[in-house]
């Protein structure tokens, strides 16, 4: 195991007679998302808030790469600070500044760069988050979800090492609060910093997370990958996640990942009683990045959904159809042997391509590029590789483009 | 056992109200005087200090005006009646400007702008805080006493004298208005009468008083916006309007309160 980034050893916390922490644990390892989840109340925020030093422990302590915070010298401190980000659940944007104003502050106060490069900056920053023409407005004339990529564009100016994103979706609409997923998971690929996020969004979360602490009663209960999460006996964890499975994906209208395998092993099961075959039908969204950066990331999320309801209108009723990632749709076609899973798909693919996905489509220049591909399932096979080998075939693929 | 603890409650019952507020006073030093440190830390601050003297300062110069009129105006009426019973009418403009420079143009200068000012800046300050952008300023490492109220202290640390210059000026044009034009004492005599009465000594104590109340205005205004969600009594948007009254009515007060005691050392 690598040596952890930023690392809490027996962190208490209280405030007044109630104490929100009671010993805490963790660690957080570099390049990484960490997602802390867990109920409403239970001192999330007060974790993050430690690591930027807006509060300090009563007992125990933070480490940065293996230094004590509070034993940092001042200097010390001052460069940790510069590498670290914060976006607020409210946004905190400075109301009574512009756009352009509130993303130059920190590199105005804090950076002191010459006037010309923090206006080229703060423009670059502006344009990759796609807030057009809105410079000169203020936070009270822009809309929720403009304010909270001006909130991310304020904390990705600096080019920080460290983001911490205290419930980066609260209050915002299915689709937005995808685009915000997409977007926080795209720059972390792209810009490669740590992210630290603590969100309700179970499971859209787990997603775009590689680990997972859930935190309850003061105490971390769970640590571990999104895919030990759902394998996790703790009842408490169990329960916390187990509201969330039988919701269907408010984006897509679909299944949700974990609905999805449960399906598998459900027709696993039938295959391996009764000798029902039955297949399944990976659809890739290709360019789903390319599409983002180029329309942005909440038209992306909207021709996705449209994209979604088209698929499931082609398919029958005893299909379903499940979200298994940012990019991915699987299908499995029950009663279904290969030879009928490569018609549907072929059918799929046919209809689907170049369809009209969107009544009212505004961007009929972009197209998705899909691949779709399809495997029979044998006795004992894991989903796991089954997606890897319906991904890998050549000859059981389908390209196609949607506009 | 029952009496000792009864005494006990009852002497930190007696004790907490004063512990607490000498607690507060500390804490309110102290934030003043960080504060008004930062003004002359590296890079000055220029343009927010002008932008505070202008909001203070230049903005508060028509009310000022105004007040100071009116006050010199019903001085020279009361003074001329009063006076004239004695016979000593000629005196009446010793008594306007005196009365300005010394006592009314700092205080009443002070009282107008905590109105006008300082429960704005009690008021920004406070939403600042409660909309997290206080704390926003923290995690980008800008100092928020710094950044906020160190020009603020400057601006009013500049802005309370030269009002209060203007509000004697115009008071003193005020008297004569009612005193000389209206009741017919001469002027020459009203005006000549204040070039031999008017020590330097007066002028130099009113500036101190000006001084002294922009320091008490604008470290309890900014005091009760900045730790706004520190009361006990209200929070989010009523904590802000708390804190702007408790703002309004402590400077008030204490401007009363320091110049009697300013004024006992003066004289």
């Amino acid at each position: 195991m690598p040596t952890p980034l930023i690392q809490f050893e027996k962190v208490e916390k209280s405030f007044g007679s109630n104490t929100i922490l009671k010993k805490v644990d963790m660690e957080i390892y570099q390049g990484e998302i960490t997602t802390i989840i867990g109920k409403s109340g239970m001192g999330k925020s007060v974790l993050l808030r430690h690591i930027i030093g807006l509060l300090q422990p009563d007992s125990g302590r933070v480490l940065f790469q293996g230094r004590p915070l509070l034993k940092m010298k001042r200097e010390e401190r001052r460069l940790f600070k510069k590498k670290v980000s914060y976006v607020f659940q409210g946004n905190a944007l400075f109301d009574s500044m512009t756009v352009f104003e509130n993303v130059a502050m920190p590199l105005v106060e804090r950076f002191r760069m010459p006037k010309a490069d923090i206006r080229d900056k703060v423009r670059e920053k502006l344009e990759q988050l796609e807030l057009f023409k809105v410079d000169d407005h203020y936070p009270s004339q822009i809309s929720g979800g403009m304010k909270k990529r001006v909130a991310l564009a304020r904390a990705l100016v600096t080019d920080p090492e460290i983001v911490l994103f205290d419930e980066p979706t609260t209050g915002l609409d299915p689709i937005r609060k995808h685009a915000v997923h997409h977007m926080i998971s795209g720059y972390q690929k792209r810009f490669g910093f740590t992210g630290i996020i603590v969100s309700h969004e179970i499971p859209d979360i787990f997603y775009i997370s590689q680990r997972i602490l859930m935190l309850d009663e003061g105490n971390i209960i769970f640590r571990g990958t999104p895919a030990e999460i759902k394998n996790e006996q703790n009842p408490i964890v169990r329960e916390f996640i187990k509201d969330q499975e039988s919701r269907l994906d408010d984006l897509t209208g679909m299944a949700m990942q974990t609905q999805g395998e449960k399906r598998f092993h459900e027709e696993m099961d039938r295959l391996e009683r009764y000798g029902v075959p039955f297949s399944i039908i990976l659809l890739t969204i290709e360019n789903v990045e390319e599409i983002s950066l180029r329309i942005g990331h909440m038209a992306a999320q909207t021709v996705l959904k449209d994209f979604s309801v088209h698929v499931q209108k082609h398919l029958r009723i005893i299909d379903s159809c499940s979200r298994l990632e940012l990019n991915k749709l699987m299908i499995v076609l029950s009663g279904s042997n290969p030879d009928r899973a490569k018609i549907v798909c072929t059918r799929l693919s046919i209809e689907l391509s170049g369809s009209e996905i969107s009544g009212e489509q505004p961007f009929p220049e972009f197209c998705f590029s899909i691949s779709a591909g399809f495997i029979g399932v044998r006795k004992g096979d894991k989903l796991a590789d089954l997606i890897a080998d319906a991904e890998s075939k050549q000859d059981m693929r389908y390209d196609f483009r949607v506009c | 056992m029952g009496f000792l603890q009864h005494a006990e409650n009852l002497i930190t019952g007696l004790g907490s109200g004063p512990t607490k507020w000498i607690r507060e006073l500390g804490k309110t030093a102290l934030f003043f005087i960080e504060g008004m440190f930062y003004i002359f830390s590296y890079p000055f601050q220029f343009r927010k200090i002008i932008g505070q003297i202008h909001f203070i300062g230049a903005k508060s110069v028509f009310v000022i005006t105004l007040t100071g009129a009116f006050t010199g105006m019903v001085l020279g009426l009361q003074g001329y009646y009063t006076l004239v019973k004695f016979g000593s009418e000629g005196v009446l403009g010793v008594l306007v400007a005196l009365t300005l420079i010394r006592e009314l143009g700092p205080v009443l200068t002070a009282i107008m702008i905590v109105g006008r000012a300082g429960s704005a800046m009690a008021a920004e300050i406070g939403i600042m805080r409660i909309t997290e952008q206080i704390d926003a300023l923290q995690t980008m490492d800008i100092n928020p006493i710094r950044f906020v109220i160190s020009p603020k202290i400057a601006g009013a640390i500049i802005s309370f004298p030269l009002l209060t210059a203007i509000f004697d000026v115009v008071g003193i044009y005020g008297g004569y208005l009612t005193g000389s034009v209206l009741l017919g004492i001469n002027p020459g005599a009203y005006f000549s009468r204040i070039e031999l009465s008017v020590m330097m000594e007066d002028i130099t104590g009113g500036f101190i008083k000006a001084i002294v109340f922009a320091v008490v205005v604008v470290t309890i205004c900014c005091y009760q916006g900045y730790f706004v969600h520190l009361r006990e009594e209200g929070f989010g948007a009523r904590g802000v309007s708390m804190a702007t009254t408790s703002a309004v009515v402590i400077s008030c007060v204490l401007i009363l309160v320091v110049d009697y005691v300013l004024t006992s050392f003066l004289l």
